[in-house]
């Protein structure tokens, strides 16, 4: 296995977000983490990659328990992060962007540079030097996936990447995404929108209120309208 | 005319070290959040150090390679002082940090001059630069016009360096946003000790470069720290651009401010600095701050009324030290009555910091212009103690009521500069209105009437009033106005949203706490029978700061306990030790390290892990947490 959560439990100050949350992902495989709205989809990859302070459980990452380390430390062994608010540093420009989240060369991982990924995200290539503040979203969202993959993972947590996006960037996205597998790139990536999980993913969990309440193919979440139906709004 | 050209060449000059020091004190900001009290400190220590090295090595290569050394060495405490001191303290609120350093500042006064004596040292000339430039008959030291080509060479290579190095990048990405840095793979820690060692290199460098204009003392920090303070505030926080501007423009206003108007020559820069703010909140090439992402503060207990046992104890409490004068002597009464005034200054500002959450720097001018609303009002209208006493903080009042009109719109970091600019303008112009405050030499001769005139009949109405103020401003924090206060505090749109006009409310309190401060300078005048420029100086309000967050600033009355150990202590240690400074400011520094709520906020959890058997998951001390918030 890529990656293993196990027993993951989360708070924030008193409030006890995620409990016992589990789930796998395999080599080279694209992973959905369905839900609605507060579910605790960003909470999970919040402390999979340790921002959350407050958290116990076990995270195998390649093998190596990575639950006690810094989040630095955690990105450097290759699990990349795109956070669900883009987080752009606006200030910087396209490239400053990306030389922020540039890493060595990973043996186990595709290799990205700035060519690869302008190739990857046409868009990027024509506003090299445009502040990150003056991009539209769908944009902005295109630079934070390319600013993680700069750093060579080997698997990427992609948080909501069709929030708030027009139809034709979305489809744009589905083909980046498709493209990161093809390279090798295990995905795990949390979404509300089941017709865009289906068209990237192999595997799906659906989590409800901090808690894992359906694990399965896409073919037998499709199986299963009851619970399709009861925790996710579509 | 040539004499306008020398005077403004002189400003130029004058400009260099200032944008030294303060361009290091941005980069630290921009960064790491914290306002570096201690920049001022380390800018001696470069000058120290230089000293030393340039008299010990002679010729070209001694001076200008002492010059570096100095800069180098100063930088490396700075490495270790941010390493042992201050990655401890990066999640504590960000007054902790300013109190943090000012405590090392402290320290560092004292120990430079346990090592270099208390003499004033004049250091060498620098070697090639020995001359004066003939200009129409004025004469320019040459080492001015050096200084003068340095701070653009320096701002061009800092430009250079945040532009077209990674490191440059991932600094300017850090200053946005921390948490996303870690997130993409960057060591946090020493990226921010890197940065902290570039901002005490180029503070130390415009240290050591003073050394052929000035003499070296150790007075010299706080002088430039306020200074350093207005140009990162006029040019905006985190610009180095805005500080190579502002420095030209503060030095400018200093060296023809003297010129034009020398009768507010001293507050012209303040007067600028103030207007910069009302206009410009954040600089002239500030960014305004995106709204922090602010995760409320857990308070280890909700604030609660005192029980009736809780108001018994209070009470016996206050009784015990009423009963002081049966067996303590003059002196001892005389201290008694400085502590009970300074508890009243105290849970001032605690109440405008803690329920408020507005953190003036700039306090004492409400105390001193209660203590000079007494004197005016006893000296030149000769009118009864007690009518003094009702009427003198009605000068702190106002003072508070148009000082805070313009400071509300503004917070955090800004609002407690512009407090700062308030209570320095107001300082000098009971320094320089010679005529009506007596300038340096003060008001003497405030004495109190007959009824209060002995030291224990004066104890006991200063510990009264005291106990009074403290009451009522407890009863204000539990009114709908107190809600309405803690309400602005924890979210300011939210508050507007309920439809509670939140500015108009921080105005209220704002006014409460500097007429509450003006009794205690009411009181403060008569116990010392005069009235000087210091006591609305900033040493003053840097007290009352460290009162407050001594006590514990997320307490409803720790500003009560904070006064009395503070107060106490240093009236102590000034008795005991000639190191005063450097024991109270290690004290302080402990104080922040082990116990970051202050002493009533530890005594609290204390009695809460005693009450619970398994406290929940906040530890004692602050873990030092990589992600940043």
């Amino acid at each position: 296995m890529k990656l293993t959560v196990q027993d993951l439990n989360s708070h924030y100050g008193p409030a006890h977000i995620l409990f016992d949350i589990g789930f796998e992902v395999g080599e080279g495989e694209v992973v959905a983490l369905l839900g609605r709205n507060g579910a605790g989809k960003s909470t999970t990859f919040r402390s999979v990659v340790g921002l959350v302070a407050q958290r116990s459980g076990r995270i195998m990452f390649e093998g190596k328990d990575v639950s006690a380390r810094p989040t630095h430390e955690i990105v450097r062994d290759g699990l990349g992060y795109v956070p669900e608010e883009r987080r752009i540093f606006t200030d910087l420009t396209v490239e400053e962007n990306l030389e922020v989240g540039r890493q060595p060369k990973r043996p186990n991982a595709p290799h990205w540079t700035r060519e690869k990924l302008f190739a990857l995200f046409p868009n990027l290539g024509e506003m090299k030097n445009r502040p990150g503040g003056r991009m539209s979203g769908g944009e902005q969202q295109m630079l934070t996936i390319a600013r993680t993959l700069m750093g060579n993972p080997s698997l990427v947590l992609l948080d909501e990447p069709s929030e708030g996006l027009s139809p034709k960037i979305v489809e744009q996205m589905v083909d980046a995404i498709l493209t990161m597998k093809k390279e090798g790139v295990s995905i795990v990536v949390s979404e509300q929108n089941l017709h865009f999980a289906r068209l990237i993913s192999d595997r799906a969990y659906i989590i409800e209120r901090g808690r894992i309440c359906f694990g399965g193919t896409m073919a037998e979440l499709d199986s299963r309208p009851d619970i399709r139906d009861a925790h996710l709004s579509l | 005319m040539a004499f306008y050209v020398v005077q403004f060449l002189t400003g130029l000059a004058s400009a260099a070290s200032l944008f030294l020091v303060a361009s290091g004190l941005s980069i630290i900001f921009g960064v790491t959040r914290i306002v570096n009290f201690a920049h001022g400190a380390f800018y001696m220590i470069g000058a120290y150090i230089a000293f030393t090295l340039t008299e010990r090595f002679s010729g070209a290569f001694g001076f200008w390679g002492g010059v570096v050394v100095a800069a180098l060495a100063v930088a490396l405490i700075g490495v270790l002082v941010e390493m042992v001191l201050l990655r401890r303290i990066y999640h504590a609120p960000e007054l902790f940090q300013l109190l943090a350093t000012f405590g090392l500042t402290l320290m560092v006064e004292d120990l430079v001059v346990l090592v270099w004596g208390p003499d004033d040292l004049v250091g060498r000339r620098a070697p090639g630069f020995r001359g004066a430039v003939d200009f129409f008959g004025q004469n320019i030291p040459s080492y001015d016009l050096f200084l003068i080509v340095l701070s653009p060479v320096v701002l061009g290579i800092l430009w250079l360096l945040f532009q077209r190095t990674r490191w440059g990048v991932l600094v300017r990405a850090a200053t946005q946003d921390r948490d996303m840095v870690a997130a993409l793979g960057v060591n946090q820690k020493w990226l921010f000790t890197s940065v902290f060692a570039v901002g005490v290199f180029l503070a130390a460098l415009g240290g050591a470069l003073q050394i052929p204009r000035d003499a070296v003392h150790h007075a010299m920090d706080l002088r430039i720290i306020v200074d350093v303070f207005v140009v990162v505030v006029i040019g905006g926080l985190g610009s180095i651009v805005g500080a190579f501007v502002a420095a030209v423009l503060v030095s400018e206003l200093n060296a023809f401010g003297i010129l034009i108007f020398p009768k507010i020559s001293i507050i012209l820069v303040f007067l600028v600095m103030a207007v910069v703010l009302i206009v410009r909140p954040w600089g002239l090439f500030g960014k305004p701050e995106a709204a922090a992402r602010k995760t409320p503060g857990l308070t280890v207990n909700p604030w609660r009324p005192l029980t009736s046992n809780e108001r018994l104890a209070s009470l016996a409490a206050l009784v015990i030290t009423a009963t002081l004068p049966l067996f303590a002597g003059n002196y001892a009464l005389t201290v008694g009555s400085e502590i009970a005034i300074f508890v009243i200054f105290a849970v001032s500002l605690h109440f405008l910091m803690s329920v408020g959450g507005l953190a003036s720097f700039g306090h004492a001018a409400y105390f001193g212009l209660g203590a000079y609303g007494v004197a005016f009002l006893a000296k030149m209208a000769g009118l009864p103690m007690i009518v003094c006493l009702l009427l003198g903080p009605l000068l702190g009042c106002m003072g508070a009521a148009v000082f805070g009109f313009f400071a509300v719109q503004l917070s955090g970091v800004y609002f407690a500069m512009l407090t700062l600019a308030f209570a320095q303008i107001v300082w000098s112009i009971a320094f320089q209105w010679v005529s009506v405050t007596g300038g340096d030499n003060g008001i003497l001769g405030v004495w109190p009437e007959k009824w209060a005139a002995s030291p224990s009949h004066f104890y006991w109405l200063a510990l009264g009033v005291a106990a009074l103020v403290t009451i009522a401003l407890r009863v204000m924090v539990f009114s709908p106005f107190g809600y309405a206060l803690r309400a602005t505090r924890d979210s300011l749109l939210r508050t507007e949203a309920v439809g509670i006009n939140a500015k108009r409310i921080q105005w209220t309190a704002f006014v409460i706490a500097g007429t509450t401060a003006g009794i205690g300078g009411a009181l403060f005048a008569y116990l010392k029978g005069s009235v000087f420029p210091d006591n609305l100086g900033i040493s003053l309000s840097v007290d009352a700061l460290v009162m407050v967050l001594l006590g514990g600033v997320e307490t409803v009355s720790g500003g009560v306990i904070g006064a009395i150990v503070y107060k106490a202590l240093n009236i102590w240690l000034v008795s005991q030790t000639d190191l005063s400074k450097l024991v109270l400011g290690g004290f302080i520094v402990l104080i922040v390290v082990v116990f970051p709520k202050g002493i009533v906020g530890m005594l609290e959890m204390l009695s809460q892990r005693r009450r619970k058997a398994s406290p929940p998951g906040s530890p004692l001390i602050a873990k030092p947490i990589e992600s940043a918030e």
